[in-house]
């Protein structure tokens, strides 16, 4: 049991360091925000489930931290990339943009 | 409260991560870089505080994690905003 | 809030709602079913729906109807499979020596309508494979997208982007 919680405690930590890592490597705001949101939530999400499974007491709060996370973490990050585009951060385009209406 | 193997392993990958995210706060060229490392080290850190309850084994630190969360959740869009600023 | 004066009249549905989310939550803090944590809570939760209740604009949305747990349920299966995969693709991208992204920004549309089917809808495209919601615009969504293939146009990106997540949340939402 506490076996199965400590591998979800380093593939967690393993995905939280790799986002860190595309942080540091990608080369505008908006990529950067890609790979820190997405790996620093599924990392803290699976970093949650291995403490649950080291300790299954605590599964309540826990339950209360992840949706926490799930729910704010995203919006966090839309906010700062929308504040980014208003304070007229160009993003790195490669393709056309597409898809407006003029 | 000693660590297992695995468990050191973890620690190790953790503190890889907030270092590369502090070495981005650090580096950003625009104050957006800045924010975005700021509010992926608030999200490690929540981790982090879920595991200090874990090794003291003391669920108040859980506590502590949930009210850091939410603070930094409400520190990240006040920041968001005032990058923003009145240009509508 | 400015919106004040004219927030819909909310139906008993969407009060049972608030007390039952408020409920689940005080358990959920406590951690316990002892049977005085239990009381306590239902007064809690009961006095927060009458005194707040109207406030919890954000509930309108919800579709109710007795299929509601299970299409909730099926959307996050959906939602966390989403999840991992996105974030086995950004490792493979981050550690990919060449770093392959080609980036833009592309617009998609909605027909959800209810503010929180809208942000629901935004935070499952910010976790999902090389997706980043920037901007909501009415029913115009601005995503970031980190490899968008050459040549999108609006209806292909909302059908890549969107759809699935879509067709989800507008079981149980408006």
């Amino acid at each position: 049991m506490s076996l199965i919680g400590d591998i979800l405690l380093v593939v967690g930590c393993a995905f939280i360091a790799l986002g860190s890592l595309g942080l540091l490597r990608m080369p505008d705001v908006f990529n950067r925000l890609q790979a820190g949101t997405k790996a620093a939530t599924l990392g803290t999400l699976a970093v949650l489930l291995g403490i649950g499974f080291n300790h299954p007491g605590w599964w309540a709060k826990l339950v209360v931290i992840a949706g926490f996370v799930l729910f704010t973490n995203p919006v966090g990050s839309s906010s700062i990339a929308r504040a980014a585009r208003k304070a007229g951060i160009k993003p790195r385009v490669l393709a056309r943009k597409i898809g407006t209406d003029g | 409260m000693t660590l297992t193997t695995l468990q050191l392993i973890a620690l190790a990958l953790l503190v890889t991560g907030i270092a590369l995210s502090t070495l981005r706060l650090l580096l950003g060229p625009t104050p957006a870089d800045r924010m975005v490392a700021a509010d992926t080290l608030a999200v490690i850190t929540t981790a982090g505080l879920a595991g200090l309850a874990s090794v003291f084994d003391n669920p108040v630190y859980l506590d502590v994690a949930l009210v850091y969360g939410t603070l930094a959740f409400v520190g990240t869009v006040a920041f968001a905003r005032a990058l923003e600023g009145n240009r509508e | 809030m400015e919106h004040t004066a004219d927030i819909p009249p909310l139906s008993w549905p969407h009060y049972l709602l608030v007390f039952f989310v408020s409920l689940l939550l005080w358990v959920l803090l406590t951690g316990t079913f002892d049977r005085q944590e239990l009381v306590a809570g239902v007064l809690v939760s009961a006095a927060v729906t009458l005194l707040f209740g109207r406030r919890f604009e954000i509930f309108t949305g919800f579709r109710f109807s007795w299929l509601a747990p299970f299409h909730i349920l099926s959307y996050l299966g959906y939602f966390f499979v989403a999840l991992i995969r996105a974030n086995l693709d950004l490792a493979a991208r981050v550690l990919a020596p060449s770093l392959p992204i080609n980036p833009a920004l592309v617009e998609i549309r909605t027909g959800l309508k209810s503010p929180l089917g809208r942000m629901l809808l935004a935070n499952s495209i910010t976790l999902t494979p090389g997706t980043l919601t920037v901007d909501v615009v009415d029913d115009r969504l601005l995503v970031h997208w980190v490899y968008c293939p050459p040549g999108t146009d609006l209806h292909q990106a909302t059908e890549r982007i969107s759809a699935a997540f879509e067709r989800h949340l507008s079981r149980f939402l408006i």
